[in-house]
């Protein structure tokens, strides 16, 4: 069975980037084959979360601002059915880290990331996020937040523009689209130790 | 006037068909309790495919107000399907279970939540004969089991063991009781003037006329002091304190995730609908169409719209109104929203109702 | 009288330098006398302390403090140093100036000087577990590794005082007591505008209490100019105060040019001014769309960023950045104009003009923004004096304080324009303020936009800047205070110790007194319609 490809409307599966990672990923989760009525079920879900993305914002400095852009009249993210910004970790499907993450942020990021129910996926935007950016060197900045929780999708930019902010969450939306939702498991992460 | 369009709308004689043929092939308890469970299934189903309907014009209304285009992409023109995918991913999300909780409120306040705004929307006349739940005190049965709402939000708060949580539902209880009262008072006044506190009583009495023409100033007064009750009732804003985005991140609610967080969300706009519809009912006469005396032509096409059409129509202009409200003003203070229900609007509605019996009693109505 | 004599007065042996900014060192032992001679001075009170730069001059440990008059604006930096590297100490001025309580935990956070008399000395910006300090020439940078367990905040803050035999004796002043209900509104949070925590100790839904908790996103800016070059440092300003790019590294470049001698054309003096004033409509057009969605209306948001979105193209086409563009540059700025920038700056003016109209319909003349805003969270004049609340906030409370009027830079000498000022203190004049702002700051465009004149928009500078020995200081008037940048240079290639100004950390230490006794919600008005921007606290 051939790869199933995450259609994006109005948007050509060759325009994107990455494609051969979303290849690989989807080639390790059908490892152990698929049965065509779970897929259909799969493909529903997978179809109802990739337009329902409800950001949790993390918001620390300058990408948070032009993230308030993309909700803004122009850029109106409410067409792609980001729409919704939940303050609540505990509603939100995804976490957008806008902004540097310092030491002293970092432990309550991690348990911001713990507080999101699953399933879960983690955007990071800006330079800072990704390795720390301009303040590489800094003794406060954490180096890339992939250090501490997994990043979905990384938005380079010192801010990203409005518009790589939707090629990044599109390229979200094409990883949910080929989840599986019975019976495999997309990050494997090690069950919580109960106290 | 003319009142023989009544019996044209009533769909009365298609339910007691449906009655007599079923008793006709078992015995009668068993008939009755088929036709419950299909009625429920028929109101939860209602329930669901209103909210969605709601959340979606919701989406929509606000994207206009805001020179925004709203939901476009998802599931053809228009973004129609936006809000089943909600759903769906709302449905498939992992509901947390909280350490240091109260774990048995913790899980009952949503359920208590949805089942008083069921209770409340099964009273609402859909059509002449549609009702689901019609007593002789219809419209106290409504008040009251829109207050369990409230023992729902205040449980919530109080489980989920967390500040924010906490303000959010005491918040919300001391603005929902306070505002009941005015609330109440105001639908006492439209039951003095139509004479009735059932629901379908306080309808058909609106045959000859809406009650906002026929109580002339205090109805149209009364109008506008339940809209503005039945608003903070909703929890919507200018009076969504309790869950108030910039102050207490999401309330009450702040704990919640997946479905039961969902059933908090479907709660508040059907509350909206509840109220809208209450409103219609009241005041701009239910499921009866909108008829001038004395121009027959005009009235009879009027009649081509059948009751639930025009119930639909109302109350859509009612919730319409309301969510203009919100997405216009700024959010209230706690102390200035007790205020102005305390010093102003319950002084009013009493007004409202003292006018309303004098001029019923010297038949200064219409 | 002269400024010198009058500190030669007070302590004979006190002596001056002048490379750059006046300098009067003064033995730490006199310095509250001088400080207080000066505060409370008959003909010229020196009431107004812009900041207090702590330093480390490799054998002693020291902190200069630039104080200015609010009458008639005349500048004086007192400096003192001790000699002690194990238990640095240095009387507090906090009992002059209020502002001085969170200037010296800054300094107590970076250098370890402990400032006798200070009733709050915990760390401000690092955490309270955070072994050495920062700032020191000999701090090794890797020695802190990331720790991610939780941080606990202490209960209580330490006050030091000498005793009679020398000695140091601390006392603690409770902050929380154990029953006090206290909220955290941060650090993540929608609406304090970034990474701040609040602290608030409740009594039902008033204030009690407000106990601000920074340096979330604190990345050691500071620490980092010590090792970069000149012409790298601008890059990091336009992160201090994202909404104020433009002004803050205006600031860093004029006194970059003050110290080295370069001169800048005309021309780039006129688009500096210029593009200062779009970026100072473009935050308050943020500002405005911020406090409305903080009280809860969410429609009057999309209006401010409607018109944001204007400016923002036009940055966009003559420096390639939106947010932060990156376009001042030591000697000028980056890059020409683009052709179309005047007439679509000219456009944006008239549409401006008349759409404003449409702000004030739907929120200013609103019952509900008119009764939660007026008379709340009052801030009086001298309370902003003592804050050293800069900027929109500090004019709301009757404080004339524009820099640009006073210590005029770039064209601001040449343009005629008003400066807004209120007098009652509240919100409602905080707002006001900046919305008034908006129409002085057209005012201001509409005057240069037609006479830029021809010439080279940028000096040709070297890649290496070396800086002659001294101080050097620099202020603009940033979208929301005062903006300044403290330079040391010992002659090299890179800044010996490169201090800003804070717009926002005045403010958020105001925010205490002001929110006192207020509610729940007004806090989070109060803290909107100071409008502070985190980053740029934090540095």
């Amino acid at each position: 069975m051939g790869m199933r490809e995450p259609k994006i409307r109005s948007m050509k599966y060759e325009e994107f980037k990455n494609n051969d990672y979303l290849e690989e990923m989807v080639k390790e989760l059908n490892a152990n084959g698929t049965n065509v009525v779970v897929t259909t079920a799969d493909q529903l879900i997978d179809w109802g979360r990739s337009n329902s993305i409800w950001s949790f914002l993390l918001g620390t400095s300058c990408c948070a601002i032009e993230f308030m852009t993309l909700g803004a009249a122009r850029y109106d993210m409410a067409r792609f059915g980001f729409e919704v910004t939940r303050n609540s970790p505990r509603q939100a499907d995804v976490m957008l880290v806008l902004g540097t993450i310092t030491n002293k942020m970092a432990p309550l990021m991690k348990r911001l990331y713990d507080q999101i129910a699953e399933p879960k996926y983690v955007v990071a935007v800006g330079g800072c996020t990704i390795s720390g950016g301009p303040f590489r060197k800094s003794y406060h900045v954490v180096n890339g937040i992939d250090k501490i929780i997994p990043v979905d999708v990384y938005i380079p930019g010192c801010p990203p523009r409005p518009e790589a902010f939707y090629y990044g969450l599109m390229q979200l939306q094409r990883k949910i689209k080929l989840e599986n939702f019975f019976g495999g498991v997309n990050r494997k992460q090690p069950k919580p130790v109960e106290e | 006037m003319n009142t023989s369009f009544l019996d044209y709308y009533s769909i009365q004689p298609v339910t007691n068909w449906i009655h007599e043929t079923l008793c006709s092939v078992m015995p009668e308890a068993l008939a009755i309790f088929i036709e419950c469970v299909v009625i429920g299934v028929i109101v939860v189903a209602l329930y669901a495919v209103l909210a969605i309907v709601l959340i979606y014009m919701e989406r929509k209304v606000c994207a206009a107000f805001q020179c925004r285009i709203g939901p476009n992409r998802v599931g053809g023109k228009g973004g129609l399907l936006q809000v089943p995918a909600d759903v769906l991913k709302i449905l498939t999300k992992e509901i947390i279970r909280l350490k240091n909780s109260d774990n048995f409120l913790y899980d009952l306040a949503p359920y208590l939540v949805i089942l008083a705004s069921i209770l409340t929307f099964s009273c609402l006349p859909w059509n002449k004969g549609a009702q689901i739940l019609d007593m002789n005190i219809g419209v106290l049965f409504v008040l009251a089991a829109s207050s369990i709402g409230v023992v729902g939000i205040l449980l919530a708060g109080w489980s989920s063991n967390n500040k924010y949580t906490m303000i959010g539902a005491v918040r919300s209880g001391a603005m929902i009781i306070s505002y009941e009262l005015s609330m109440g008072i105001t639908v006492l006044a439209m039951v003095v003037l139509s004479e009735t506190a059932s629901i379908s009583g306080i309808v058909e009495a609106q045959a000859n006329g809406w009650n906002i023409f026929k109580g002339h100033i205090p109805a149209i007064l009364a109008f506008v002091v339940f809209l503005i009750a039945g608003n903070a009732e909703a929890n919507r804003g200018p009076f969504d304190l309790a869950e108030a985005e910039q102050e207490l991140t999401a309330g009450y609610h702040t704990e919640y995730s997946g479905l039961h967080f969902g059933f908090f969300y479907l709660a508040e706009y059907l509350n909206l609908f509840i109220t809208a519809g209450i409103a219609s009912t009241l005041f701009l006469g239910g499921w009866m169409p909108f008829h001038i005396a004395g121009l027959d032509a005009f009235n009879n096409i009027m009649d081509y719209i059948p009751g639930v059409g025009w119930f639909f129509i109302k109350t859509f202009f009612v919730v319409w109104l309301l969510m203009w409200i919100k997405w216009t003003f700024p959010r209230l203070r706690i102390d200035q929203i007790l205020t102005f229900e305390w010093k102003y609007l319950m002084p009013t509605s009493l007004l409202i109702l003292v006018l309303m019996v004098v001029l019923k009693v010297f038949g200064l109505v219409f | 009288m002269d400024i010198k004599n009058k500190i030669s007065n007070i302590v004979p042996n006190a002596e001056f330098k002048e490379q750059g900014d006046l300098i009067a060192v003064v033995p730490a032992d006199s310095l509250h006398k001088v400080a207080e001679a000066l505060r409370y001075d008959k003909e010229d009170a020196m009431d107004y302390l812009r900041e207090i730069v702590g330093m480390d001059w490799g054998e002693t440990l020291g902190a200069l403090y630039y104080l200015e008059s609010t009458t008639s604006h005349n500048r004086i930096v007192l400096r003192t140093e001790t000699s002690d590297r194990e238990n640095p100490m240095l009387p507090s001025v906090s009992d002059l100036w209020k502002t001085a309580i969170i200037k010296e935990r800054e300094a107590f956070d970076f250098f370890g000087i402990k400032f006798i008399g200070n009733p709050d000395m915990r760390r401000l910006f690092l955490r309270e577990d955070w072994v050495g300090f920062p700032m020191r020439k000999d701090y090794d940078l890797k020695s802190n590794e990331l720790n991610m367990s939780n941080e606990v905040n202490a209960d209580t803050t330490e006050e030091y005082s000498l005793n009679p035999d020398g000695t140091l004796s601390c006392k603690h002043n409770v902050v929380f007591n154990p029953e006090d209900f206290v909220v955290n509104i941060g650090p993540q949070h929608p609406s304090t505008h970034g990474a701040l925590r609040l602290r608030t100790a409740l009594d039902g839904e008033t204030v009690k209490k407000v106990d601000p908790v920074c340096g979330y996103i604190h990345r050691g800016i500071e620490k980092m100019n010590e090792s970069l070059t000149y012409p790298q440092t601008l890059a990091l300003t336009d992160r201090l105060d994202y909404l104020s790019a433009h002004q803050s590294r205006h600031a860093l470049c004029m006194c970059i040019e003050k110290a080295a001698g370069i001169e800048i054309s005309e021309r780039a003096q006129y688009i500096r001014t210029i593009m200062d004033e779009l970026q100072r409509i473009d935050s308050h057009l943020l500002f405005y769309s911020c406090l409305v969605l903080d009280m809860g209306g969410f429609t009057p948001f999309f209006y401010g960023f409607r018109e944001r979105e204007m400016v923002l193209d036009i940055f966009e086409e003559t420096t390639g950045g939106r947010l932060i563009q990156n376009y001042n540059m030591i000697g000028g700025v980056q890059a020409d104009l683009h052709p179309d920038f005047q007439k679509k700056v000219k456009e944006f003016i008239k549409h401006m003009r008349g759409i404003i109209h449409e702000y004030h319909e739907i929120f200013t003349g609103n019952v509900i923004a008119t009764t939660r805003l007026k008379g709340v969270g009052v801030l009086s004049r001298e309370d902003a004096i003592s804050y050293a609340t800069t900027g929109g906030t500090g004019r709301a409370s009757g404080w004339s304080n524009d820099v640009r009027k006073h210590h005029p830079y770039a064209m601001y000498d040449k343009v005629d324009f008003k400066e807004i000022v209120y007098t009652e203190g509240d919100s409602f004049a905080r707002y006001m303020v900046r919305m008034d702002e908006i129409m002085e700051s057209m005012h201001i465009i509409e005057q240069l936009i037609d006479n830029i004149p021809e010439g080279e928009y940028r000096v040709k500078t070297k890649p290496i800047i070396r800086i002659p020995e001294g101080n050097y200081s620099a202020s603009v008037e940033s979208s929301r205070g005062e903006f300044g940048v403290f330079l040391e240079s010992h002659g090299d290639k890179s800044p010996y110790r490169l201090h800003y100004r804070s717009t926002g950390l005045p403010l958020v230490h105001a925010l205490d007194s002001v929110c006192r006794g207020e509610k729940l919600a007004d806090l989070i008005a109060i803290g909107a319609s100071m409008d502070f921007v985190i980053p740029d606290i934090d540095r």
